[in-house]
């Protein structure tokens, strides 16, 4: 009952992000807000392996990317095909390698488990630069039709009205998650997977969940990129900012609950977006790198962290 | 005549060349208390730990309530009743105790029967008040003390509800006052029905609290019988003070 309550509220305040957004009508809004809504998703879904189980992945580019090379693979095939629908299938192709990524990595442990995820970003970078079909390193374009369908406006809108949707999903399922059966048995993971396992925890099981869930909401969340930059290459597509902003974020905001990823990736992402107009885009990654400093000595529980002391 | 309720039959684990547990026989019956002694390094935790799962056993056969063990993962072993407290406490530490407790209600207890979750707080709280700790529900594991922390690690291991549970020194660096606190608490729970395998160094507890005494030296069970001939048996004593 309480998650359906949480939903609704979830569901009138995007609709009011987005009357605001409509209401402003500078078309960059809509452009810098689907960046900012992207990395909300981002950092959720990375928290709910990373944050909630204790597992650090940083492969969030070959999940994120395997889902925009779907909607590549779709538009190709099959162009009539609705945004949704490609992220569906994004999503599932994610979840699908976030399994079989679990399966053979979540035996190993902190640091060795980061290098592996790592490990398959590169890999999947490799097997993508070398596939014709989207485009190899050569990159594929795609052309963003002109108009938004279901309501009057550009296609941009649709995006950033598409993405805040994927965001109210993502962070229920993070809430959700939280204070269920599956929440608790991830926290048990995190704290000591050994006494976890003893108290008849299935790790593995829930471990290969989290990496699931985790990868599926990073492959949703890139499906709808090509039609945002309508021209995708391995370097962009994998490019390693995405790892670093998906982990810094959920580390700013704070990691043991849902609303630390948001307010990270909102607080980081609107920083990024405004230094990238006024100074310059090269910037932003310093101020993921000098905030990250700051909060691991100033507050390394994140915000959230620092405001329940 | 009833089935005994553990058996362990051939039990053998090696690490590499080093042999931990060699040909080890133990039978367990229902209620019974059973301590384990041995000098460091003669295999108990490697015992436990392949009695519980964390191990796997290179040879030998572990029936628990007639149910062949073998393979079976520590979280399968504990839903079918074989629970154990840590030597050094594990605690979930950024949960609360009543959330600590919480977690094999949730997944041990909760696959045996359901119980809902107005009842799995009503549960961690009769717990809680079990071991003394009802006051503390919810403070999280770093503001306990050493004996607190033992308290919790078997309330923990009694929440997933075990016909068998394995104590594993329990008691291990407690006051004189403390280690009766914990005898006492483990009588009761015997009483209450469960079994208790107790693995101890110090001699008092074990003694006091073992209707049995088995011994392990060099991964290898050298006497099982009563502790007061156990103890005066010269291949254990050797084993303890020396030849």
């Amino acid at each position: 009952m309480r998650n359906l309550w949480f939903s609704a509220v979830a569901v009138v305040v995007a609709a009011l992000v987005f009357a605001a957004a409509r209401l402003i009508g500078n078309p960059y809004v809509y452009f810098a807000g689907y960046v900012v809504l992207q990395y909300v998703v981002l950092a959720t879904a990375w928290n709910i392996l990373g944050g909630y189980t204790g597992y650090v992945n940083f492969g969030t580019a070959a999940f994120f990317a395997l889902g925009a090379y779907a909607t590549v693979v779709l538009h190709k095939i099959a162009p009539a095909t609705p945004l949704p629908a490609m992220m569906l299938v994004g999503g599932v192709l994610s979840a699908l390698t976030g399994l079989g990524m679990g399966y053979l990595t979540l035996r190993l442990r902190g640091t060795f488990f980061s290098i592996a995820t790592l490990a398959m970003a590169v890999v999947v970078q490799t097997l993508v630069t070398n596939w014709n079909f989207v485009g190899g390193s050569r990159g594929a374009y795609i052309i963003r039709p002109s108009h938004a369908p279901l309501f009057s406006g550009d296609y941009t809108q649709y995006l950033f009205l598409v993405m805040l949707g994927l965001c109210v999903v993502a962070i229920g399922i993070a809430r959700a998650i939280e204070k269920s059966r599956l929440g608790f048995g991830f926290a048990a993971i995190r704290d000591d997977e050994h006494a976890a396992e003893a108290s008849g925890v299935p790790t593995l099981r829930l471990k290969l969940i989290a990496t699931a869930l985790s990868g599926g909401l990073m492959g949703m969340a890139g499906a709808p990129l090509p039609y945002y930059v309508t021209y995708l290459d391995p370097a962009s597509g994998f490019n390693l900012s995405y790892a670093v902003n998906t982990i810094a974020m959920p580390l700013i905001g704070g990691t043991s609950t849902w609303a630390g990823p948001l307010i990270g990736a909102v607080l980081l992402g609107t920083l990024q977006q405004v230094a990238t107009v006024t100074i310059s885009s090269a910037l932003s990654l310093l101020i993921v790198g000098v905030l990250l400093v700051i909060f691991v000595i100033a507050a390394p529980r994140g915000i959230v962290g620092w405001f329940r002391r | 005549m009833t089935e005994p309720l553990l058996q362990v039959k051939g039990l053998g684990k090696r690490f590499g060349g080093f042999v931990a547990l060699s040909e080890v026989d133990l039978t367990v019956n229902n209620g019974e208390r059973v301590g384990l002694i041995g000098p460091n390094g003669s295999g108990k935790s490697t015992f436990v730990n392949c009695l519980c799962g964390s191990l796997r056993n290179d040879q030998g056969d572990v029936t628990f309530a007639g149910h062949r063990m073998n393979g079976l993962s520590a979280h399968q072993r504990i839903r079918r009743g074989i629970a154990r407290s840590f030597q050094l406490p594990r605690p979930f530490g950024t949960m609360t105790l009543a959330e600590n407790v919480l977690i094999p209600i949730l997944y041990a207890a909760e696959s045996k029967h359901h119980i809902g979750s107005t009842r799995a707080r009503g549960r961690c709280l009769d717990l809680l008040q079990m071991v003394g700790l009802h006051a503390k529900a919810d403070a999280k594991p770093a503001e306990l003390t050493q004996i607190e922390m033992r308290k919790l690690e078997l309330a923990r291991a009694l929440a997933s509800e075990p016909r068998l549970l394995i104590a594993d020194e329990a008691m291990a660096g407690l006051t004189h006052r403390e280690v009766d606190d914990i005898l006492a608490l483990l009588m009761t729970l015997n009483s209450q029905g469960v079994t208790i395998i107790m693995i101890e160094h110090i001699m008092r507890a074990v003694l006091s609290f073992s209707q049995r005494l088995v011994v392990l030296v060099a991964g290898r069970k050298i006497a099982d019988g009563a502790p007061e001939d156990v103890i005066r048996q010269p291949d254990v004593v050797a084993a303890y003070l020396g030849s």
